[in-house]
């Protein structure tokens, strides 16, 4: 009997290369010596406060690293440097990072009150004790400079996708590329722009110039996460709408966009962060307001612009005002960011 | 009898479009040339506004450095050129890119190949965001955070390293200077510069890291291997979307940079020049004829960003055609 | 089953797989090899109850088998039977695939190299590999992919161009490539480039060579020439190679193994002899397959 006599009995399945708790334990060790080192550093030389004993930390890092395993020979040792720099590299990194979230939220925070959100600039001087006046006004200015940029800039950029995806036009190399080197035009040089055509034509600063620069800023991001998104569907659909007989137009209105209408959401979403904190070009072309209108064809207030101004001013009650405004506009991105998040994960699922 | 010497002729077969189809195609490939459009315009109209600028100051708008308009009603008064300007726009956009793009490579991997896999999403994600934070924050917390620290270093660097002419200055004055700009510049490329770095990364050829794995090779030795020589087009190119948008950053560089009309390469002392800082300063208080030198400025930064982001362009575009 | 065989055979350290037909295995080779080798107890490559998982899926199922020292055992089956996880399993590279996992052992001239304490890389290094798509470095010369390794594994040798020649000879690429040893390996055919392959994971001097298709990508000579070099390699190494194709597993290897999955986990139904396998298989899957009537 030469036949294989198998087993029922299925053992236990193991990880035998899977040390992350031995990984973890030697990392967190690693830090802790290193942060002693750290605090000798801070104690021994100038290097004080808390960077100073991250210097300290950094720079034992690696050096730790390699004498804790110097005894495999240098090839474990170098792989063990690398990554010990890497780490150090991503946290360096991260520390600027953290101290904005953090001094955002720990600044801005001293400039609400209870009707931070609900009152305007109109009675109220930047200099002005803290609990008077707000920024309703730049938030509804913000709001309605985005939303008509948003309203020129998606559709030109989804049909910009369109064109590349779908039409396959003979310039869609073109079309891409150029598009691409649109996203790399200064925020200033937009301004300027629209400054040089439609204010110096009609004479005023007004909502809807800035509008017209942050659609210049915010059409590349559109047109490109819409080519990516247009790029998920799959042959398929449009092969079998054809095949009914449907005409370009029709596959493109009714089978793709719909397919990937939130894709799409995600796209204008993300272009409309790209552009919400744009501050440079608004200065060209809205110029600042300090009361709450809607009127898009006058200057307005906007958010980054009130942070600006705030800034210029010098004094420490105008800087807090930045600082909420600050505040105020990295929710608002935080925001546009889950969206987009929330849209594209729809979009996954239904795949 | 045909022989397969000779093919029958090939037929060609031609699209055919309904009326609505051509409709259709032509509607979307005019907004698609849009972009086109636009950046013509941009260039056209800063040209024809700033035309009397360059036929005024010839070369000298681009040599000289002087900014002075004595009397804002006479134009005769006026001497306009941006050399300091763009050499200083260069040098902080140097900075940044110096001190950026080895933090970015090193994120990058770690976040593609040494971060717990659970953490890889989550850390892309933060990428995204802080890539999205708007300039103007950089820039209050360059100005409010990030000077009195830099001060210090800089300090501490003129100190020790002042024998080096980059560090040397003149009088001990070390606020909002070069150093400090490109530092802000740097970590604000640095997301952009660490996304395109670890896209280029993820798409390192699987089979050849596997190789360096089957010859005994550890992680970084596969890495060394492969994935570097892979990405470092790829890695250009990030670096020169970077580069770009360190150029053409106007508010935090307003912020944080004292401009000073002279050509100056002490990146520690408090005066630098950039361009789109000197539209944004000039711009509130200008005559006339100032705002037509502003123009040619804006025009001058638009090429010179143009001209870094197609080569950028390129040479992304060409990593990605060899995966 | 295992212990009573081991048992009566007296030979506690060593684990006989669990294929009953081993005993006659060992006979066969021993009257093929007679006289000129010598084979160890303890030596080759041995795997003992392998199962391994890709996240809850099972894809392997309690194979035993025992590659013993300088044959060219060719592994066998249908697509998607496992056979390329169980030979990544032998040099642990199956632990690079995300949410992995195994059960038992590899034991490797008698250590399981699955054994706490045991580096991997240093196994690696013993155990070489060669992959289905060729993949010389490409932003290297084809001397500089042949030591590719010693930079890699930090081995230090003092006379690189006589091992990049000895490896290359070995090989069966010297003659073609010695004018051009700067040229980047991509600039080779497709065939070289394997062999190109195969002399990077000779330089350096494993004990066991596992091919995994080697040549599932290359024209018929190109094919006929790798065959010859693994022929001629497996005097001086054990060589583990996953083939798909019959003819090549009967011209080249000693032993064949036949895996297959009923739509479980994949399974090793037989091993023996490639010529009992192709003439006289005991279990009728294996004839079905190797007569093509399935796979």
């Amino acid at each position: 009997m030469t036949t294989y006599q198998y087993t029922d009995v299925v053992p236990e399945a193991r990880r035998p290369w899977d040390h992350s708790r031995s990984t973890a334990l030697r990392a967190v060790a690693l830090v802790v010596l290193a942060g002693i080192f750290g605090s000798v550093i801070n104690q021994l030389t100038g290097l004080s406060g808390f960077l100073g004993w991250y210097v300290g930390l950094a720079f034992a890092v690696p050096v730790i690293a390699f004498i804790g395993s110097a005894r495999h020979g240098w090839n474990m040792a170098s792989d063990r440097i690398a990554t010990s720099l890497m780490s150090i590299a991503f946290a360096t990194v991260a520390i600027p990072w953290m101290s904005i979230f953090w001094t955002v939220l720990k600044n801005g925070s001293k400039a609400f009150h209870s009707s931070y959100l609900t009152s305007d600039m109109r009675v109220t001087s930047f200099s002005d004790d803290l609990h008077l006046g707000g920024l309703k006004h730049a938030i509804i200015g913000s709001l309605l400079i985005v939303l008509m940029a948003a309203v020129i800039a998606v559709p030109l950029g989804v049909l910009a996708a369109v064109y590349i995806v779908e039409v396959k036009g003979r310039f869609a190399r073109l079309v891409r590329f150029l598009t691409q080197a649109m996203s790399g035009v200064p925020s200033i040089v937009a301004g300027l722009f629209v400054y040089s055509t439609v204010i110096i034509l009609f004479g005023t600063f007004s909502a809807v110039a800035g509008s017209l620069a942050l659609a210049i800023l915010m059409l590349p991001t559109v047109a490109r996460t819409s080519e990516e998104v247009l790029k998920i569907v799959p042959e398929d659909l449009r092969s079998a709408s054809y095949a009914l007989g449907a005409s370009q137009a029709r596959t493109t209105f009714r089978v793709v966009l719909p397919t990937v209408a939130s894709g799409l959401v995600t796209a204008s979403v993300l272009g409309v962060a790209r552009v919400v904190g744009e501050t440079a070009p608004l200065l060209l072309t809205v110029s600042y307001f300090v009361g709450t209108s809607a009127s898009i064809t006058e200057p307005i207030a906007s958010l980054p612009v009130y942070v600006f101004t705030g800034l210029t001013l010098g004094d420490a009650n105008s800087a807090t005002r930045s600082w909420g405004g600050s505040l105020v506009l990295l929710v608002m991105v935080l925001v546009l960011f889950l969206l987009a998040r929330f849209a594209s994960s729809r979009l996954t699922r239904k795949r | 009898m045909q022989t397969l010497d000779t093919p029958p002729d090939q037929r060609e077969i031609k699209a055919y479009y309904t009326k609505v189809d051509k409709v259709f195609r032509g509607f979307v490939s005019a907004s698609a040339l849009f972009s086109l459009v636009v950046l013509v315009l941009i260039a056209a109209f800063l040209l024809y506004r700033g035309f009397e600028i360059f036929s005024d100051f010839g070369l000298g708008f681009i040599t000289n450095s002087k900014w002075e308009m004595l009397d804002p009603n006479d134009a005769a008064t006026a001497t306009f050129g941006i050399a300091a300007m763009l050499v200083g726009s260069v040098l902080t956009a140097t900075i940044a890119i110096i001190i950026a793009v080895p933090f970015a490579m090193a994120s990058a991997l770690f976040i593609e190949y040494y971060s717990p896999r659970r953490l890889r999403t989550a850390l892309t994600a933060l990428l995204d965001l802080v890539a999205a934070i708007p300039s103007v924050v950089y820039g209050i917390w360059g100005y409010v955070v990030l000077l009195p620290l830099v001060e210090d270093w800089s300090a501490t660097l003129n100190k020790y390293l002042d024998w080096i002419p980059l560090f040397a200055v003149r009088t001990p004055i070390f606020g909002r200077s070069p150093f400090l700009a490109g530092l802000l510049l740097a970590i604000m490329i640095l997301p952009i510069v660490t996304s395109v770095a670890r896209e280029v990364y993820s798409q390192a050829p699987r089979d050849l890291v596997d190789a360096t794995y089957a010859l005994g090779g550890t992680k970084w030795g596969g890495i060394k291997t492969v994935v570097l020589p892979f990405g470092k087009s790829g890695l250009v190119g990030g670096a020169m979307l970077g580069l770009g948008r360190a150029l053409g950053e106007t508010v935090a560089v307003y912020l944080t940079l004292n401009l000073v009309f002279e050509v100056n390469f002490k990146i520690l002392a408090s005066a630098g020049g950039n361009v789109a800082s000197l539209i944004a300063t000039k711009f509130g208080e200008a005559s006339a004829y100032e705002l037509k030198g502003l123009m040619a400025a804006g025009l001058v930064l638009f090429l010179v960003t143009l001209v870094v982001n197609f080569l950028a362009t390129i040479i992304v575009n060409r990593s990605r055609k060899i995966v | 089953m295992d212990n009573n065989i081991n048992n009566d055979l007296g030979t506690p350290e060593v684990i006989v797989p669990s294929v009953t037909a081993d005993a006659g295995v060992v006979e066969d080779r021993t009257q093929r090899n007679a006289g000129n080798l010598e084979v160890s107890r303890r030596g080759g490559l041995e795997a003992v109850g392998v199962h391994a998982w890709f996240n809850k899926h099972h894809a392997l199922a309690d194979v035993s088998l025992h590659f013993p020292e300088n044959t060219v055992t060719g592994l066998i089956g249908p697509s998607g039977c496992g056979k390329s996880t169980f030979l990544r399993l032998l040099n642990r590279m199956h632990e690079f695939i995300p949410k992995a996992a195994m059960a038992g052992e590899v034991l490797f001239e008698g250590e399981d190299i699955y054994a706490p304490g045991v580096n991997p890389i240093e196994i690696r290094r013993r155990i070489g590999m060669v992959f289905q798509k060729a993949n010389p470095f490409p932003a290297m010369n084809i001397g500089e992919n042949v030591i590719a390794g010693l930079k890699l594994a930090r081995v230090k040798v003092d006379d690189k161009d006589a091992l990049i020649e000895e490896c290359l000879t070995r090989a069966g690429l010297w003659n073609e490539v010695k004018d051009r040893l700067k040229a980047p390996g991509g600039s080779l055919s497709g065939g070289q480039q394997q062999r190109l392959c195969i002399a990077r994971a000779l330089a350096l001097k494993p004990d066991v060579l596992l091919l995994d298709e080697p040549c599932s990508a290359l024209d018929p000579g190109s094919t006929l020439r790798v065959e010859e070099t693994i022929v001629q390699l497996s005097e001086t190494m054990t060589i583990v190679m996953v083939t798909h194709n019959m003819q090549q597993a009967a011209r080249v290897s000693d032993y064949c193994a036949f895996f297959l999955s009923d739509g479980g986990p994949g399974r090793l139904v037989e091993a023996d002899l490639t010529t009992n396998i192709f003439s006289n298989p005991s279990d009728k899957r294996t004839a079905d397959y190797v007569q093509g009537r399935f796979g």
